[in-house]
């Protein structure tokens, strides 16, 4: 893989990673922890892996991503706006009233948001039914889903595994932030999932376990499972909450705190 | 008088809205016989998804496909539909405004012998609760197939509540069904009853029996709830000076209290609510239950003739 590319990619991740911090620095609220373990997925997908039109958000054959952890809006948020979807000025609107960058994504007020999500658990179920819809019209889209690891203590979602497998949605492609901590704590304390990878196994689902940091794992996981056929894909990402900068990482506190204005100095000369 | 369930008229009406519209798609929770989508899936079994019994994932499923262009119809149980479902329908469908139907049935007493775990009392104030969400009930199967219609034409969630059992058939082909726009089906001045669903056929048969004692009832079938058709609403505060509304539902939160609310802002007459008390339902036969629960047209004239006596001495 061309070292370039990822050099490029890897410096991407590392400029949302600061629109991040900036702007929940600015809004006083919102989710910094989550963004930050899922920012190399994001730009993995955003700017290289996905086909999409910045230009023409609603295309119908552009490739979807559903962030059902929608807690992760700033990681999202960052990746449209560095894409092009709207200006980079308006990242620091975020949580503010009137603007279109809502608390969690709202697909009516910011183009290139596929779906409103916030409420854990079911964002999963839509993507499916976007691949259907794609099935139905023959269309080539394929559909990439962000979940996080506390998430998928939600029922819903291992409704929504059951069905992908049955109707073998092999245009669907889920990843799993696996950072470990939750609000009330480590995932393994507050309701274990393990074993992750067995259990999406079991359901039907062709599972690859990488480190969620690695950005040419992550290219190379996704075209592994682009090649997949008649199955749905998980690739359960193993990440670090607050990714990037030092005094986040691995601190459950930092799940939904945001930074104070000279934590925000310190977090962006960690990122510059 | 002919009797057709609206649950029947629904499948019925699904096969030609899928022959004319290929953006059609339907999703059912293993209730499909029940529900009478299982008319669709044998005709375009391409279109149909039975999602088993997992309604939150059906609705999500419904809300991704909506997104890409779809127009799915969900069908279940009125109670797993509106009740198991709601903060998916609310979260995935209402607040994105995107275009999926809920059409639920078994809805109210009338499922009958299955008990109170399956009758669904609560659907109507749960749906119309809901910023951007249109409520539809149909009163017999011409009223269905115009509201299925209908619900493809609007763009946005809509919920469409069917009964179990077969209910007479008040309409001729010529119906005109508009929604949002009540239908006034018998003219009077001395009292109204706003119905809606199988109430309003109870309705116009206790304006009969009125009429015989020199009552002269208005029936207003409204057969949606949201958006209120307000103007006919206060037209019958105004014009006849007392309401009775009627419903296979919860006295709280449905057609009685969006029409209490109405007439409170606008012009206030006394509004009683006949529907199911505050209590569950239980076993036995659709017209045990509502006897039980006085929803029978005896019952509704007894109450419009006490409300009709009260005005007199106010």
């Amino acid at each position: 893989m061309d070292g370039e590319k990822i050099k490029r990619l890897e410096e991407k991740a590392r400029e949302i990673r600061r629109h991040i911090i900036r702007m929940t620095g600015a809004a006083g609220s919102g989710h910094p922890g989550g963004s930050l373990s899922s920012a190399d997925i994001v730009t993995a997908l955003y700017f290289e892996v996905m086909r999409i039109d910045p230009q023409n958000p609603r295309w119908p054959g552009r490739d979807r991503f559903v962030l059902s952890k929608g807690h992760a809006a700033p990681v999202l948020y960052a990746a449209l706006a560095e894409r092009g979807f709207f200006p980079v000025e308006e990242l620091l609107s975020l949580r503010r009233l009137g603007s279109p960058l809502q608390g969690h994504p709202d697909m009516k007020k910011l183009p290139g948001v596929e779906l409103s999500t916030g409420s854990l658990g079911q964002g999963l179920s839509a993507a499916n039914g976007m691949a259907l819809a794609a099935r139905l019209d023959g269309r080539d889209y394929r559909v990439y889903v962000l979940l996080g690891d506390g998430e998928i203590q939600e029922g819903m979602v291992w409704e929504a595994a059951m069905a992908a497998a049955h109707y073998r949605l092999d245009n669907v492609t889920a990843f799993l932030d696996y950072n470990g901590l939750q609000i009330d704590g480590p995932v393994s304390k507050v309701m274990s999932v393990e074993p992750v990878a067995e259990k999406w196994r079991a359901f039907g689902w062709y599972v690859q376990v990488i480190d969620g940091h690695n950005m040419k794992g992550i290219l190379q996981a996704v075209e592994k499972a682009r090649a997949v056929r008649d199955k749905p894909q998980m690739i359960v990402a193993e990440t670090v909450k607050g990714k990037g900068v030092s005094f986040m990482e691995n601190m459950v506190e930092w799940h939904g705190v945001a930074p104070k204005p000279e934590e925000v100095e310190r977090a962006l000369a960690e990122l510059a | 008088m002919k009797k057709i369930a609206t649950r029947d008229a629904y499948g019925e009406a699904l096969v030609e809205l899928g022959r004319e519209n290929p953006d059609v798609v339907v999703l059912d929770a293993d209730l499909a016989k029940s529900t009478k989508t299982i008319e669709f899936a044998k005709h375009f079994p391409e279109r149909f998804f039975d999602m088993g019994i997992a309604e939150q994932n059906m609705i999500g499923t419904a809300a991704g496909l909506a997104a890409a262009g779809k127009i799915p119809f969900c069908s279940t149980f009125a109670i797993f539909a509106t009740g198991r479902a709601f903060e998916i329908i609310r979260n995935s469908v209402a607040y994105s405004r995107l275009n999926v139907k809920i059409a639920a049935s078994h809805a109210g007493v009338t499922v009958g012998e299955d008990g109170g775990s399956h009758q669904s009392v609560e659907d109507i104030a749960l749906m119309r609760s809901l910023p951007n969400m249109t409520v539809l009930v149909p009163a017999d199967a011409v009223e269905t197939r115009a509201a299925v219609r209908a619900a493809a034409q609007i763009q946005g969630p809509v919920y469409i509540r069917l009964g179990r059992p077969g209910v007479p058939v008040l309409h001729g082909d010529d119906f005109h069904f508009e929604p949002g726009r009540a239908v006034t089906m018998r003219e009077g001045n001395d009292a109204t009853i706003i119905a809606t669903g199988v109430m309003v056929a109870a309705a116009l048969e206790a304006a009969g029996l009125l009429e015989q004692e020199g009552i002269g009832v208005r029936v207003v079938n409204m057969h949606t709830i949201k958006p209120l058709d307000e103007e006919a609403v206060i037209a019958a505060a105004r014009e006849t000076g007392v309401i009775v509304t009627a419903e296979e539902h919860s006295v709280i939160g449905g057609l009685g209290g969006a029409v209490a609310e109405a007439v409170c802002a606008c012009h206030p007459v006394p509004v009683y609510r006949v529907g199911v008390p505050d209590v569950f339902g239980e076993s036995g036969k659709p017209g045990e239950l509502l006897e039980k629960y006085g929803l029978t047209a005896a019952h509704l004239a007894a109450r419009v003739r006490e409300a009709v006596t009260k005005k007199g001495r106010r």
